[in-house]
């Protein structure tokens, strides 16, 4: 095991912003899974009528517009909500083991 | 061919020729020669990242291939295209702070240092190693030819002299600046594919007439164009949907992609990036296919896909210009290309002869090396370029699915589920490989099996292989 070769069995305990890791790769699933539904939903729920009932906004046909142009603009601006006010800034390599001397050419404390 | 498309084309060149040259002479000497060559000693900043993964995923068919059959089907395969925005937040959220943490703790230079690590084995490292060499070296060569041609078709020089010159200018800044040029000259490509892409859908509106006109000329030749079904009516939901895996969410296995998701500086640099890459992706990815069904009225009857860009763009644009929006698809496969050149020469340097070969060679021997192989690597790949082999191509149709089919679990199970071990991983590799090419030959002889795209099943079928091979064999939790 590398990543916990200076702790005795017992004593491990998870590295602490591992959670917050795993919150935010939860909120990557619930995104796409909502991106989805919308892009599915607008895409064959409107555009399955025929061509003589759509409608058209700018100039689009309107299960395209919904789907894909107000779909791709509501998708980033959920980004931006969610990077500014749900994930959180963690530092990236304080780890309490490392060794600060290390350098690349004894790569992973596996050998 | 005009001197007028040539000029902006050449001073492009020259341009990213510049730019990789002075970035390799920024490289530091902190953190090792490695960590430089191959991950740009994990400094990029946001805008830098998000326009890196942009654009060494926006390849040839993003930019020709995409929308020529955009031109031919209609909207439903601007639909298709826009499944691909998932990937602008998708693979930084899922890999996230955890794989950018775990690289560090690692000191994990590739993707397979960190495979290498996470299993503890040597077996998921070799047999990952061979999987990029082969796949990735053949994607790379298809890549190649695509640069060629389009240089060959916009400046009307012979095959061989155009694949010269896209491959000096490529080649050299790779060698010599590594990952930080390929880096910093995906940034300004990519800057051009959203500045190309814009002007050249502009261009395009205002030729046809204006939306509603294009529109209502589409609609009068064939009223299935501006359907979600295709020009005719066969695209169906499951395919379309299935794209969801090839190019939105499964993109999270593609190495070139999961090594940037360790290369950038901190998580705010990663926060910048998930915005950055979600607008542009979206934003490249619509005005392109938006071009190719638009193009469709205002130059009917092209028949090679490829060619409706460079096409449209001529007509629609003064010349000088055309070639300012010429250099967007240019920039699509040199970004890419150089990305897998340095991607496929760390898995041989890094991956096979410190791993296996030679251990404790030194830090100068590494660096001779490291640019030796990228430049030996560039040279081979320019030869059979010239005119590609059979098997080559062959390979090639499984570069990009069978890739994902074969990481994505043991990468992102490996990343969060604590039972993943090594069996899983090595059982899912193979699985996920070998059924992509078998349902590979099914679906072109019988046709699309359940009506999906050939991944679609395998990267089921690799995730049976991992959850069973972990839990049967050793079923033992791993501390990160």
């Amino acid at each position: 095991m590398p990543a916990n070769k200076h702790e005795s069995p017992g004593t491990y305990k998870p590295d602490p912003r591992f959670k917050i890791a795993h919150k935010e790769a939860l909120i990557g699933v619930a995104l796409a899974i909502f991106n989805f539904i919308w892009w599915y939903g607008f895409a064959y729920g409107l555009g399955s009528r025929p061509p003589e009932e759509y409608t058209y906004i700018l100039g689009l046909p309107d299960w395209f517009f919904y789907s894909c142009v107000v779909g791709f603009i509501l998708m980033s601006v959920i980004v931006i909500i969610i990077t500014k006010y749900v994930l959180k800034e963690v530092p990236l390599d304080a780890d309490p083991y490392a060794d600060p001397n290390a350098t690349t050419k004894e790569e992973s404390p596996l050998k | 061919m005009n001197i007028q498309v040539i000029l902006p084309l050449a001073i492009f060149l020259i341009a990213i020729f510049a730019i990789g040259f002075i970035a390799s002479k920024q490289m530091s000497s902190t953190g090792g020669f490695l960590q430089e060559y191959f991950l740009g000693g994990r400094e990029l900043g946001g805008f830098v990242l998000a326009m890196t993964m942009v654009a060494t995923y926006g390849s040839a068919s993003s930019f020709l291939g995409g929308p020529g059959t955009a031109y031919t089907v209609g909207f439903g395969w601007i639909l298709l295209a826009m499944t691909q925005v998932v990937t602008g937040y998708f693979v930084l959220l899922i890999l996230g702070k955890k794989f950018a943490i775990l690289g560090r703790k690692y000191n994990a230079v590739t993707m397979i240092d960190f495979l290498k690590a996470r299993y503890n084995s040597p077996a998921v490292a070799i047999l990952s190693a061979i999987a990029i060499i082969i796949f990735l070296f053949s994607a790379m060569t298809a890549q190649w030819v695509g640069g060629g041609r389009l240089i060959e078709s916009l400046t009307g020089l012979q095959y061989t002299t155009a694949l010269f010159i896209f491959a000096i200018s490529v080649l050299v800044y790779v060698t010599i600046g590594g990952f930080r040029a390929v880096a910093l000259t995906d940034a300004v490509q990519g800057a051009i594919m959203v500045v190309g892409t814009l002007i050249l859908l502009i261009g395009v509106i205002i030729a046809g007439g204006g939306v509603p006109a294009i529109m209502q000329d589409l609609l009068n030749e064939n009223p299935r164009l501006v359907t979600p079904f295709g020009a005719d009516g066969k695209l169906t939901a499951a395919y379309v949907s299935s794209f969801w895996i090839l190019v939105g969410v499964g993109v999270v296995g593609l190495p070139q992609m999961a090594v940037r998701a360790m290369s950038y500086k901190s998580s705010r640099a990663m926060h910048r990036a998930l915005v950055i890459g979600t607008i542009v992706t979206g934003f490249i990815m619509l005005n392109m296919h938006l071009i190719g069904v638009f193009a469709r009225p205002v130059m009917p009857g092209i028949t090679v896909g490829d060619k409706v860009i460079p096409l449209i763009a001529l007509e629609v644009l003064p010349p000088w210009l055309a070639g300012i929006v010429l250099a967007a698809p240019m920039a699509a496969i040199m970004s890419t290309v150089d990305s897998l050149l340095l991607l496929v020469s760390s898995a041989i340097v890094k991956d096979v002869y410190l791993n296996f070969i030679k251990p404790e060679a030194t830090e100068k021997r590494v660096k001779q090396i490291s640019i030796g192989v990228t430049g030996i690597l560039g040279i081979i790949v320019f030869l059979l370029a010239l005119q590609p082999p059979d098997l080559l191509i062959f390979l090639n149709l499984f570069a990009f699915g069978g890739l994902e089919a074969a990481f994505i679990w043991p990468i992102v199970l490996g990343l969060y589920w604590k039972y993943g071990n090594k069996y899983g991983a090595i059982l899912s590799m193979i699985t996920g490989i070998a059924s992509y090419i078998a349902i590979h030959f099914y679906n072109t002889t019988f046709g699309n099996l359940l009506g999906v795209h050939t991944v679609t099943i395998p990267v089921v079928l690799s995730l049976i292989a991992y959850i069973i091979g972990s839990l049967a064999i050793q079923r033992k939790a791993f501390r990160f």
